[in-house]
């Protein structure tokens, strides 16, 4: 028989920091703090001796200062007499732009060719792998030139256009695709709105965008209360009709109130004038990020629809449920879960990569911020402290809504 | 019973029909193409339209391929000897080859030495890539770094061979104290290496040891796809260790060491590369002594290496995450401290699930090293955008340049993806 007894009570020692686990931590921790703090002090320090050395200081003084020079696509007013904030904002809008516009391809050419890859077509299947492996293993800056110089060295010049007997014609005689861009009719709001411009066109399509928001909430209560009566007696009332009512007649009505007139570009003096201009750096980012970023998320969806096990079709089927509700109700909302999450981080990919734009001259956030402006005013560390701030802010801010994504549609298990 | 037995029967057949063959439908290559083709209305319509596809971009650009002129001095001597009819001018890719893969500074009698360097690289990366190989060879790897410096940038042997003295001593001494404590032998092994480097540094100028010395090449004459080798293997191999360190301290029980791996890691993969890029450009020379003089390639180099590492952190926390947690407890039992159940148990399985992943990293990296054009450096693609194409004898050229890049990218990252698939199969336990 033995006598349980406490170990006697020790007492601290300095070698007790390192070597009992309940404080070796601490002393670990503490001592990269220091560490951290060192580190952090000598850089400071290093970029203030060199800073005093240059006889600069750190400033934001430039942002009200006028910008100086003009950028030719942009979505908000903007002149080379407007502050070089200004600037950078018209940078984020055209970044947002190229993004957003990009995204919405990349991922209709991404679902195209990954459910393409799995095509019992023998041909389109390794055509799709093709484009795949060629896309993925090319860098993007590649693309982005590539495509550039499809625009600006095989489409004809404005100057085609010209003459009795031109070299080049308009697209269906109401877009032209010439060496500087794509022009083709823009809308505009000829009543209500007054004066023809972009602010007063700006204001028409937000409250167009509006009608729609109430149209899609408005449709949703005509859904809900068919399910319910559905439920209730089991015949589902009708509701195509009144679903197409709701979706058209007030955009429709709204249109004809504001008389929506499309004005075609047409040639004037060396240049096509009226209509809407989409510049050349503009629809190479777009079509380079598009194409390149659908060949990622292309591999996301193949994966993604492979995942699902062929146990889900056949059980589906077994219970005489149709081919294509198997593919709604059973198959796509399995393969979604795998397949959103690197769709969000490929989203992610585009607008970082968006900051390549400066190789074309596509005035985004990086090419006016961190190019014209910080080669201008001399600021490196503010702009490109600046620069980093706002891809943070936009990656933080995805990311967040992934993470909040991704913890709703969890398997919930145990 | 009945007796009626296979005599009294009128006929009966005594060998087996011979098998026929199948309709000519229904097998062989007609069967082939009607399943595979020809399957229904929506498929036959799939293949039409892919034929048609694949007929466009070849009828254009088989001429142009097949008919290019390889050898002319200039963009307009080679449309003198096209005379009119489409094809490729590949001319400028054999007059500026070398241009194109060296750069247009780094002395043209030297090509050897980045060349040796280029075709010593597959010997070094030999071994780490297949473990059929004799273990030998992996002393050479780890010379290799050394010689490779040294070949590029020549100068005095010395310098390179005092750093690798550096590194000998210091793992000696890492192995000789390992048995008592990891933490302190990793002191002591980085503490011998320094003393080693401070002593070498009472070497005097003219000392006989700087006499075996190639001819210096200063760093901003390096250029072409070498640039661009260079700048991807260095990254990666130093971003893995670092990337292991990231990824484990973002594991960390220590709360204060996880936050800044995880405010690291988060902010690198915030931001896009190129702002990255500028920092190496127009910032980070601020952060060094005043006077210290850092040149532009070393600034890159951090800045990529950081940025790499950061997202080889995240590929191997997956690879942690995907362990387990009964490998964590076994380690814990067996009473091994944090380093040897890292080295010895986790980690050997968690880089092994993480190297599709890391390959991707490397794949992404090796592209990405395209950018540094952005910052004027002249890599690859700086060297086609700049000197060749603003050239008077080559200027409009586009699509050849262009192509034969595209072409060298496909094909290293292509096989580099290629090999991680070979390995992934290689290295699959699970007998599915």
């Amino acid at each position: 028989m033995t006598i349980m007894t406490d170990p006697p009570k020790e007492s601290f020692r300095l070698s007790m920091l390192l070597n009992d686990s309940r404080y070796r931590s601490l002393t670990l921790q503490v001592i990269a703090a220091i560490l951290l703090a060192l580190v952090i002090f000598y850089l400071a320090n290093n970029v203030a001796t060199n800073l005093a050395a240059l006889g600069v200081s750190i400033s934001f003084d430039f942002l009200g200062a006028p910008a100086g020079y003009d950028i030719n696509q942009r979505l908000i007013e903007y002149t080379s007499q407007s502050s070089n904030l200004q600037a950078a904002f018209v940078g984020i809008l055209n970044t947002m732009l190229v993004a957003v516009l990009a995204c919405i391809t990349a991922t209709i050419l991404g679902v195209f060719a990954g459910v393409l890859r799995l095509s019992n077509n023998w041909l389109v299947s390794k055509l799709m792998s093709i484009y795949v492996e060629i896309f993925r293993n090319i860098p993007l800056l590649i693309w982005i030139l590539v495509i550039y110089g499809v625009m600006t060295v095989v489409l004809p010049a404005p100057n085609a256009f010209r003459g009795d007997d031109p070299s080049a014609s308009m697209f269906m005689g109401i877009s032209a695709f010439t060496n500087r861009g794509v022009y083709i009719p823009g809308p505009e709001f000829s009543r209500i709105f007054g004066e023809t411009g972009i602010l007063s066109a700006g204001i028409g399509w937000l409250v167009a965008i509006a009608i729609l928001v109430g149209s899609f909430f408005g449709a949703r209560i005509v859904n809900k209360r068919a399910t319910r009566i559905q439920e209730a007696t089991g015949v589902r009332p009708a509701t195509l009709a009144t679903n197409l009512a709701i979706w058209f007649l007030p955009l429709i009505a709204f249109f004809i109130i504001t008389g929506l007139t499309f004005v075609v570009p047409v040639l004037k003096g060396f240049n096509f004038g009226g209509g809407i201009k989409i510049g050349a750096p503009l629809i190479a980012m777009w079509l380079a990020l598009s194409v390149y970023t659908g060949a990622f998320i292309a591999e996301n969806v193949r994966a993604g629809i492979q995942a699902v096990s062929k146990g889900q079709t056949e059980a589906a089927g077994a219970l005489g449920i149709r081919p294509g509700r198997i593919m709604s109700l059973i198959i796509l909302p399995q393969a979604l879960r795998v397949i959103i999450p690197p769709m969000i981080s490929n989203f992610l990919n585009i607008t970082k990569n968006s900051s390549l734009a400066i190789l074309v001259g596509y005035a985004d956030v990086t090419a006016t911020l961190g190019g014209i402006t910080l080669n201008q005013t001399g600021r490196a560390i503010e702009c490109v402290v600046l620069l980093m701030l706002f891809y943070l802010i936009i990656s933080l801010t995805i990311s967040g809504v992934a993470n909040v994504y991704n913890n709703s549609t969890k398997l919930k298990e145990r | 019973m009945s007796d009626t037995s296979a005599s009294a029967v009128a006929f009966v057949r005594t060998e087996s029909v011979p098998a026929s063959a199948p309709p000519s439908n229904a097998a062989g290559p007609v069967k082939w193409v009607k399943d595979n083709l020809f399957a229904g209305v929506g498929n036959s319509i799939l293949t039409v339209l892919a034929i048609l596809a694949i007929y466009m971009v070849l009828s254009k650009s088989m001429p142009w391929i097949l008919n290019g002129v390889w050898d002319a001095p200039s963009l307009s001597a080679c449309r003198e000897i096209l005379n009119g009819e489409t094809g490729a001018c590949f001319a400028v890719l054999s007059e500026r080859w070398n241009q194109l893969l060296f750069g247009f500074k780094y002395p043209a009698e030297l090509y050897w030495r980045p060349a040796t360097a280029f075709v010593l690289l597959f010997v070094a990366a030999a071994p780490v890539l297949f473990f059929d190989l004799p273990r030998k060879l992996l002393i050479f790897t780890g010379l290799y770094p050394f010689l490779a410096f040294w070949l590029i940038w020549g100068g005095p042997i010395f310098y390179p061979l005092i750093a690798l003295i550096g590194l000998i001593v210091a793992y000696k001494v890492f192995v000789a104290f390992e048995k008592n404590n990891f933490t302190m032998a990793l002191g002591l092994g980085a503490l011998s290496a320094i003393v080693i480097w401070y002593l070498s540094g009472f070497v005097g100028e003219n000392s006989a040891l700087l006499a075996l010395s190639l001819e210096a090449v200063p760093s901003r004459d390096l250029g072409g796809f070498m640039l661009n080798m260079m700048l991807g293997v260095t990254c990666v191999s130093l971003s893995l260790p670092l990337g292991i360190a990231l990824a484990l301290g973002r594991q960390s029980s220590m709360p204060f060491i996880r936050y800044i791996c995880v405010i690291f890691i988060e902010f690198i993969r915030g931001v896009p590369l190129i702002t990255l890029l500028f920092v190496a450009s127009v910032m980070l020379s601020y952060f060094f002594p005043p006077g210290s003089g850092v040149d532009l390639f070393i600034r890159v180099v951090i800045m990529i290496t950081m940025f790499s590492s950061a997202y080889i952190a995240e590929v191997i926390r997956g690879g942690l995450a995907a362990l387990p947690k009964g490998q964590y407890e076994a380690a814990d039992s067996l009473g091994l401290d944090y380093p040897q159940a890292m080295r010895l148990i986790i980690l050997p399985q968690a880089l092994k699930i993480s190297i599709p992943g890391i390959v991707n990293v490397a794949v992404g990296l090796f592209k990405d090293t395209t950018l540094v054009s952005v910052i004027s450096m002249f890599d690859m693609i700086g060297m086609i955008r700049g000197p060749i194409v603003a050239s008077t004898d080559w200027n409009g050229i586009y699509w050849e340049l262009f192509g034969f890049a595209a072409l060298l990218f496909f094909v290293v990252c292509y096989g580099i993806s290629q090999y991680s698939q070979w390995l992934e199969r290689r290295l699959a336990t699970d007998h599915r």
